[in-house]
């Protein structure tokens, strides 16, 4: 893996972590090593002040399946009521990171805390606890074949049975207005729903129960460049509204400019650059800028078979 | 390469893997009857796969019955009738539907039926992220797909069952006085007097069995699915093999376990 520029060219880029066997790696190196408490200085002033406990915290995530290594050692802050952006190819690993965290997938070694809090360690019940503060986007909505739209939005509140099912039609008519949708197609099926609303109901769901925490997995996937606007700014005001911390996973960098306060890039399951969102294009980081501008040439190389 | 190694790592692999398989389906059993016993409980789940199970395999299960109890009845005639034993008809009918045709035709057409239904159902959604979707929605995918499953295909089949007993003996009622001339009073007069609460009950036991295999092997091979519509595909062909073959053979076992002495 090639990691041009020095520190000097890198612009918004103040921090790298890049943990595993530091003599793997030759040019690698000019990014910071996680494990290294020398290095955390530097790595703690991109995104937060010092002494402030990260919403999320990941450090050395590792995750294999089989011969395959899809995390190799990723190490990210992400600060609370503020929105991370992590960027990466297809394959990159921004899906198996974003499943570890929510605990659908266990690494096979790393530390993730929420809140200052390992969630390896913590007891069922509080994981469980742990969930009811999170809400997740999928890519494909995920919206339940089964049920009607309004059912699918407040299907949270109705297994924690904080709500009834009248009282549910309500709310769900309520959260379907801030996704700017009516309250009639809350009797749909969403096999009925076009792919935006579908994204708009999934919106409406991962938010009804008002989490501390959103994840979003490609919330423009599959839609078209104007719709993929709306969902971004739904998403931000979303998030603004309840005063949530996002972490949304995308290779759309529009949409990483529009929901993004920080942004990191991964690639071949290491983090290699973060910053600023807004700093996105001219970072001077040579993966990050090749990745912006969708350059065929340049260091991060497409493995094809001719 | 020695290839008596080569065979003996082969057979070793196989071992291995069915023991591995083996020891998944009894962990997801155990996890999903615990949920059984442990709130908050499913009743809307269970009440929609009860009602699909018990109502709707009806029409096919009664029909499956319905000419089985046919099919015996003018079979036993041209075999018994070779040893002027006719009149055992009404005893080999209600014997052989209660005590196995009922429960393992019935079964078989559930599985057929139900078993590729929940495979395909919990398959597409394993491979369409709602089986996660669940799990980031404070819902535990087990409690809420799989337990209420397996409990409904344990109390519906045996209602299934009676259905099927009922309509097989009909079956065999219908030939015997219709075609092969039989008097109606005196049929009815062999079958109660042959029949006893054990053959019943056995053949009860066996559907609530039949009934939990069926819910079991469709829910684990939808939840473990990969790889899209083929990954669904295969799920739903594993399930209704899988559990034909164990009905079948837990078909022995439970026979065994009644009627040896």
């Amino acid at each position: 893996m090639n990691q041009p520029g020095n520190a000097s060219d890198r612009g918004a880029e103040r921090s790298v972590n890049q943990p595993g066997n530091a003599s793997d790696r030759g040019a690698e190196r000019s990014v910071n090593q996680p494990g290294n408490a020398s290095d955390r200085g530097a790595e703690r002033s991109v995104n937060q002040p010092r002494n402030d406990t990260p919403k999320i915290r990941l450090r050395g995530l590792r995750k294999s399946f089989g011969a395959k290594r899809v995390l190799d050692g990723v190490a990210l802050d992400v600060r609370a009521g503020h929105s991370m952006v992590l960027l990466g190819g297809s394959g990159s690993g921004k899906s198996v990171t974003i499943k570890c965290i929510l605990g659908l997938i266990t690494p096979d070694e790393g530390l993730i805390e929420i809140d200052g809090q390992d969630v390896s360690k913590l007891s069922r019940r509080d994981r469980t606890e742990m969930r009811d503060r999170i809400g997740m986007l999928f890519q494909n909505g995920a919206l339940f074949d089964s049920l009607p739209v309004w059912e699918n939005v407040c299907f949270k509140l109705l297994a924690q049975k904080r709500i009834t099912r009248a009282a549910a039609r309500d709310k769900a008519a309520e959260v379907l207005a801030q996704v700017g949708l009516a309250a009639s197609v809350g009797d749909l099926s969403p096999s009925e729903l076009s792919g935006g609303m579908q994204k708009r109901v999934a919106l409406a769901r991962a938010v009804a129960a008002q989490p501390d925490i959103i994840f979003f997995d490609e919330p423009t996937t599959g839609l078209d460049p104007i719709m993929g606007a709306v969902i971004d700014g739904l998403v931000v005001d979303c998030v603004q509204r309840l005063g949530a911390t996002a972490f949304s996973i995308t290779h759309d960098m529009a949409s990483a400019r529009r929901i993004g306060d920080d942004a990191a890039m991964i690639h071949k399951g290491q983090i290699v650059w973060t910053g600023a969102a807004r700093a996105l294009g001219e970072t001077g980081n040579a993966m990050v800028d090749q990745f912006a501008r969708g350059e065929r040439e340049g260091p991060i190389q497409m493995e094809l078979r001719r | 390469m020695n290839p008596f190694l080569d065979f003996l790592a082969l057979m070793g692999r196989g071992l291995i893997s069915a023991c591995r398989t083996l020891g998944g389906v009894a962990i997801f059993a155990g996890i999903g009857v615990s949920h059984l016993v442990r709130p908050p409980f499913q009743f809307r789940q269970f009440r929609r796969h009860f009602i699909e199970i018990a109502y709707f395999s009806l029409p096919v299960v009664a029909l499956t019955a319905l000419f089985t109890g046919m099919v015996l009845a003018l079979q036993s005639f041209t075999g018994f009738s070779r040893f002027n034993a006719e009149s055992a008809i009404a005893s080999v009918v209600v014997l052989s539907v209660t005590r196995e045709l009922g429960p393992v035709l019935a079964a078989l057409m559930v599985a057929g039926r139900i078993g590729a239904a929940m495979a395909a159902e919990i398959g597409t959604m394993r491979v369409t992220d709602q089986v996660d979707a669940l799990t980031t929605l404070s819902t535990d995918p087990m409690k809420y797909l799989v337990a209420p499953r397996l409990l409904a295909a344990t109390l519906a089949m045996p209602l299934l069952v009676i259905v099927a007993n009922i309509l097989g003996v009909l079956g065999g009622f219908l030939i015997a006085t219709v075609k092969l001339g039989f008097v109606a009073q005196t049929y009815l007069d062999n079958t109660w007097d042959v029949l006893e609460v054990m053959d019943v009950v056995s053949g009860l036991v066996k559907a609530a069995v039949f009934g939990f295999v069926i819910a079991l092997m469709g829910s684990w091979c939808g939840y473990n699915s990969r790889g899209g519509a083929q990954g669904v595909g295969q799920a739903t062909t594993s399930a209704v093999v899988a559990s034909s073959i164990l009905i079948l053979a837990l078909d022995y076992v439970i026979t065994e376990a009644f009627f040896s002495r």
